[in-house]
């Protein structure tokens, strides 16, 4: 008996780790701006081209800052979730739109409804890889500092909206 | 036939950039590409993780080259383009991560392993050496062995 305790416990610590590997999703790559900055820029509005949207407008505010494109399928999977917080009021959704044409995605929102007071538009992705973006959908949570609290990396289901992004809001807002 | 020729030939200049169509070096200065190149082999493409940023042909990676080699017309140093990326992307972009708290279980780790498992094998190895005992041949076994290697010598 006692001969086989040693290799079963061995096979049993390397199932738990494979376990965990394989839970684990290799996507996500941890953000080093969670904690710094929000890295600045402005960028024209898709609606109003001749106006800038910047976050430096959003100073002492809460707010989201999602990444997104109409040719996205994974933001047409988050989409409805936006819709749904932004009607909660909970926080303001400001958008970005990432390497997109600005028709298509006039049309896109149009089409399935306008979660952002704003949408900036960066057609050559450099906002994006000053956010560390390197897929669609990702949000970011701001504070009223302009400090990136959070990052989600894919797109937001009603769980993480609910349990991780509110309290959060909620948190930051009571600062 | 003259026409034939000169039109294939022609045909032959034209196709040239078709081919061409992967990688092309957008600056005009060949030092300049030699140091991407030399870059983006030791970059990880953030969207097909085990590519190179300088394999990858994901909308991505073409934009970081393009950052990469506006850096490069900056004159900065490799250093600088290094931390410009991991400052955004973190050390995953890195193929090299650089030794920290965070990454020594990866540096370490396959030393680690090596050690446990010489230790091992080491302790089973003596263990089994010093359970080897001799066991005394008598004489009749002895005579029992002749006889089989006599018998085996008259098979064909």
């Amino acid at each position: 008996m006692n001969r086989f305790l040693l290799p079963l416990s061995i096979f049993i610590v390397v199932v738990v780790f494979l376990g965990i590997g394989l839970k684990l999703n290799p996507r996500e790559i941890p953000s080093p701006l969670v904690g710094k900055a929000a890295p600045d820029f402005s960028q024209p509005q898709l609606f109003e081209p001749t106006k800038v949207f910047s976050p430096g407008d959003m100073k002492g505010k809460v707010w989201l800052l999602n990444f997104w494109a109409s040719w996205c399928s994974g933001c047409k999977t988050e989409h409805p979730v936006l819709m749904d917080l932004a009607k909660s009021g909970e926080v303001p959704i400001y958008g970005m739109d990432y390497k997109d044409q600005r028709d298509e995605a006039m049309t896109w929102l149009s089409r399935w409804g306008n979660p952002y007071p704003v949408v900036g538009v960066d057609d050559a992705g450099r906002v994006g890889i000053n956010y560390g973006v390197y897929g669609v959908p990702e949000t970011y949570v701001i504070d009223k500092q302009g400090v990136i609290r959070y990052k989600q990396i894919g797109p937001l289901d009603p769980d993480t909206v609910e349990k991780k992004i509110i309290p959060l809001v909620k948190q930051l807002e009571a600062q | 036939m003259n026409m034939k020729w000169i039109t294939l030939i022609i045909m032959a200049f034209l196709s040239g950039p078709v081919w061409a169509g992967e990688a092309r070096p957008l600056a005009d200065d060949p030092a300049a590409e030699a140091r991407l190149k030399h870059l983006a082999v030791e970059l990880r493409c953030l969207v097909c993780q085990n590519q190179t940023l300088a394999d990858s042909n994901a909308p991505l990676a073409e934009d970081l080259r393009r950052e990469v080699r506006e850096m490069i017309a900056k004159n900065m140093s490799d250093q600088e383009i290094i931390e410009f990326l991991t400052a955004r992307y973190g050390d995953f972009v890195l193929y090299r991560p650089p030794l920290k708290a965070t990454t020594t279980l990866l540096w370490v780790g396959p030393f680690v392993l090596v050690i446990i498992g010489a230790t091992v094998l080491i302790i089973t190895l003596r263990r089994r050496a010093g359970k080897v005992v001799e066991v005394p041949v008598t004489e009749d076994e002895h005579r029992r062995v002749e006889q089989l290697l006599a018998e085996g010598g008259k098979r064909p």
